[in-house]
């Protein structure tokens, strides 16, 4: 499979209010801090953690909704992390976001048909043909024709967020940015939405990188899975190599947090101990030190790199994960 | 029985729209008590948010009014209460945490500023105590360094970050009843626990009772004593949490249960209800789910289902149990 995306050590920093107005040091906020990855082209990656931990930031740099500090983004072949003007707004064409928060992202002032023919119209695309995409995109995600005259504030939660969806798939994007696409749904209309998202992957051979905190969700949809941790990625690798030996202790953690829809559970929960850190002052060596079950001396000391830790080339960031030194290509 | 806190009796909300009348929400009856926890779940759509809106006199209006029913809060019906003395009882007595936090805060003042004004107003603290108070409650929902982030602005904290912001503020009046909107949607699981603990504390400590609102059925068994089922504004099953898994009746609600993805290795298609939810304006004649119902049969296109008792503490608004329940009917 082609390689649709490459991240390269990607980093994004904001600059925070100093806390003294004398002091000459600028603080920053290390939102995203180092993180690479690639995507193929029609595969789905997930893309959890711990809410704060940059998820969403390394989504909109992606997307380069956000100018990002440093790092590489190379899409389909071409470094894309200096792109401005006329280029950057084709790239657009070929990049969409699923906003996490339907609210905020959608115009109260326009109707339903407006907001999900705007992105054609921007890009030229006829109005007759708009109109028969806008039916055709409605009925996809579930909404009634009858709908295109009203207004956001009409619509609940989750008619919202496929609202947004149409838009979002409205120009055929190749890559699809989801941040939390069905969090605000009920399960019956998250798995019709899932179903959909799957079935128009199928069809357009779309790539998804699909952010979400429901873990059976992103098992469920993805491919491949990335844990991120403070700004960092921590484990990544087939989604059912991570989701049965999770090699990181967070990734372990958080698996045994999923909350069941059973009344007796037996899972033993992992506790994390301790409060997240500031991702303005991340802790020395590993920065999940401060919380790990498993943490020794060594972990308050020196950063554990990535590194392989099975044959299908899962790879996790932990000094205790045991390496797999990869079979010599053929 | 305790008396109970909170008890909506055949609560109707409905919306004048230009193009119809929209039954949001039409003859829900529950009752809560004290240090009680109540699940609501159902269809997106099906009224959830307008009725939690509806017990805090929120709807906005018009086009939306309240047509019937009670909502009797420590016995006074707060239908009779005027905006002046609802606006004592939101926040300090019932508090919600809305379902979308960037539209309930504002994005144009800081987090402290919105936090503190917040807190001084049912308390009588002077600034600096309120802002005290309100690091003290940002580190309870863990955000990490809460005195230096209650200077910045909405924007700049992360989805889940802004959820427990709104969280904070909720409980910062230590509430008697807290109505939480779909709470945890934005957290992962590891805070999703802790901020239910949370409230599990507050519930023990303050005999705090709860309305949680979620589609997320994991959380309704992990907290929730009892559950209420609604589809299309109306309730459709409501009994105790455990009974819903275990003996789920309505075949909405096996539906949703059947609608949550596994982790199994091996991935199949998900199980979604077929169908669209109703145009509330047009419902269907007879029972409202049966376009999309696997068991329908002829009389659900026509008669429209009664709540009907089934078990102790169980009820089911569906035309297959109707036997079941006139036989317990004649044999009580
Ligand atoms: N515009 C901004 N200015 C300053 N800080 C920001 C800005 N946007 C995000 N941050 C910070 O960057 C960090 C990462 O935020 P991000 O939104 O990427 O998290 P996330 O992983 O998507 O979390 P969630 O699961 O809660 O949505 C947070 O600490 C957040 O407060
Ligand atoms: N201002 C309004 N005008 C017209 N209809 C409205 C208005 N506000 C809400 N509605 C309708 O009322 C119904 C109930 O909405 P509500 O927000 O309570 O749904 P919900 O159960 O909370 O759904 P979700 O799980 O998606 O949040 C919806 O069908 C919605 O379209
Ligand atoms: S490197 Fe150490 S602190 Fe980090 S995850 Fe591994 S054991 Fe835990
Ligand atoms: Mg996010
Ligand atoms: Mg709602």
């Amino acid at each position: 499979m082609k390689t649709l995306l490459e991240v390269h050590d990607l980093k994004m920093h904001f600059p925070l209010k100093s806390e003294k107005w004398f002091s000459k040091e600028k603080p920053v906020l290390k939102a995203v801090d180092g993180v690479s990855f690639s995507v193929r082209k029609g595969e789905t990656l997930g893309l959890v953690g711990e809410s704060g931990c940059g998820k969403s930031t390394t989504g909109r740099a992606i997307l380069k909704l956000l100018e990002s500090t440093a790092g590489q983004i190379i899409f389909k072949g071409e470094d894309i992390t200096h792109y401005k003007g006329e280029k950057l707004r084709k790239l657009r064409r070929q990049m969409q976001l699923i906003f996490q928060d339907p609210y905020a992202s959608l115009n109260p002032r326009k109707t339903i048909a407006s907001i999900i023919t705007e992105p054609m119209k921007i890009f030229g695309i006829p109005k007759e043909e708009r109109r028969k995409k806008l039916d055709q995109l409605l009925d996809v995600v579930g909404l009634n024709a009858s709908h295109k005259q009203r207004y956001p504030h009409e619509f609940s939660g989750g008619q919202r967020q496929r609202i947004g969806i149409a838009r979002s798939l409205a120009l055929e994007p190749e890559l699809v940015i989801c941040d939390e696409p069905v969090s605000a749904l009920d399960v019956s209309i998250q798995a019709q939405v899932i179903n959909l998202m799957e079935d128009l992957q199928q069809e357009f051979d779309l790539t998804y990188i699909f952010i979400a905190h429901d873990l059976s969700v992103v098992h469920h949809i993805s491919d491949r899975v990335a844990v991120m941790y403070l700004g960092e990625l921590v484990e990544i690798g087939e989604a059912n190599e991570v989701y049965q030996q999770p090699q990181h202790p967070y990734t372990q953690a958080l698996l045994s947090a999923v909350p069941e829809a059973t009344p007796d559970r037996e899972k033993e929960r992992i506790l994390l101990k301790g409060d997240l850190p500031s991702p303005q002052n991340p802790p020395a060596g590993c920065k999940f030190h401060t919380r790990c079950p498993l943490a020794e001396e060594i972990c308050r000391v020196k950063k554990p790199e990535l590194k392989r830790v099975s044959e299908d080339g899962q790879m996790a960031a932990c000094h205790f994960a045991k390496e797999v030194v990869a079979a010599a290509p053929v | 029985m305790t008396t109970p806190l909170l008890e909506v009796r055949n609560l109707r909300t409905h919306f004048f729209t230009k193009a119809g009348v929209v039954k949001a929400v039409d003859g829900v009856d529950f009752q809560i008590s004290p240090g009680e926890t109540l699940g609501i779940v159902g269809e997106s759509g099906s009224g959830k948010s307008i009725t939690a809106m509806s017990i805090l006199g929120l709807i906005p209006s018009p086009p939306g009014k309240i047509v019937d029913g009670e909502i009797l809060f420590k016995g006074e019906n707060l239908l009779h209460k005027k905006e002046k003395e609802m606006r004592k009882i939101r926040g300090k007595e019932i508090a919600m945490v809305f379902q979308d936090p960037m539209t309930s805060l504002n994005p144009v003042f800081t987090v402290e500023k919105q936090m503190v004004e917040t807190i001084m107003t049912h308390e009588s603290l002077t600034k600096k105590q309120a802002r005290a108070r309100a690091v003290e409650l940002l580190q309870l929902v863990g955000i990490p360094d809460p005195s230096q982030r209650l200077r910045t602005y909405p924007h700049e904290f992360s989805g889940g970050m802004r959820q427990r912001v709104m969280i904070a503020m909720a409980i910062s009046c230590n509430p008697s009843l807290l109505i939480a909107d779909e709470p945890t949607t934005a957290l992962d699981v590891t805070i999703q626990a802790q901020i239910l603990e949370l409230f599990k504390q507050m519930q023990k400590e303050l005999n705090m009772a709860t309305i949680m609102i979620t589609h997320d059925l994991g959380v309704v068994a992990e907290v929730c004593d009892e559950v209420m089922v609604m589809y299309a504004g109306k309730p459709a099953e409501f009994t105790n949490a455990k009974e819903i898994f275990t003996n789920g009746k309505h075949p909405y609600t096996t539906g949703l249960l059947h609608s949550i993805p596994k982790i199994t290795p091996e991935k199949q298609k998900l199980k979604a209800i077929a169908g669209q939810p109703p145009d509330l304006r047009h419902l269907p004649q007879g029972c409202s789910f049966a376009p999309r119902c696997s068991k329908a049969m002829e009389r659900c296109l026509t008669v429209d289902p009664e709540m009907r008792q089934v078990g102790e503490n169980h009820q089911v608004r569906c035309l297959l149990y109707e036997d079941e329940a006139s036989k317990k009917a004649v044999t009580t």
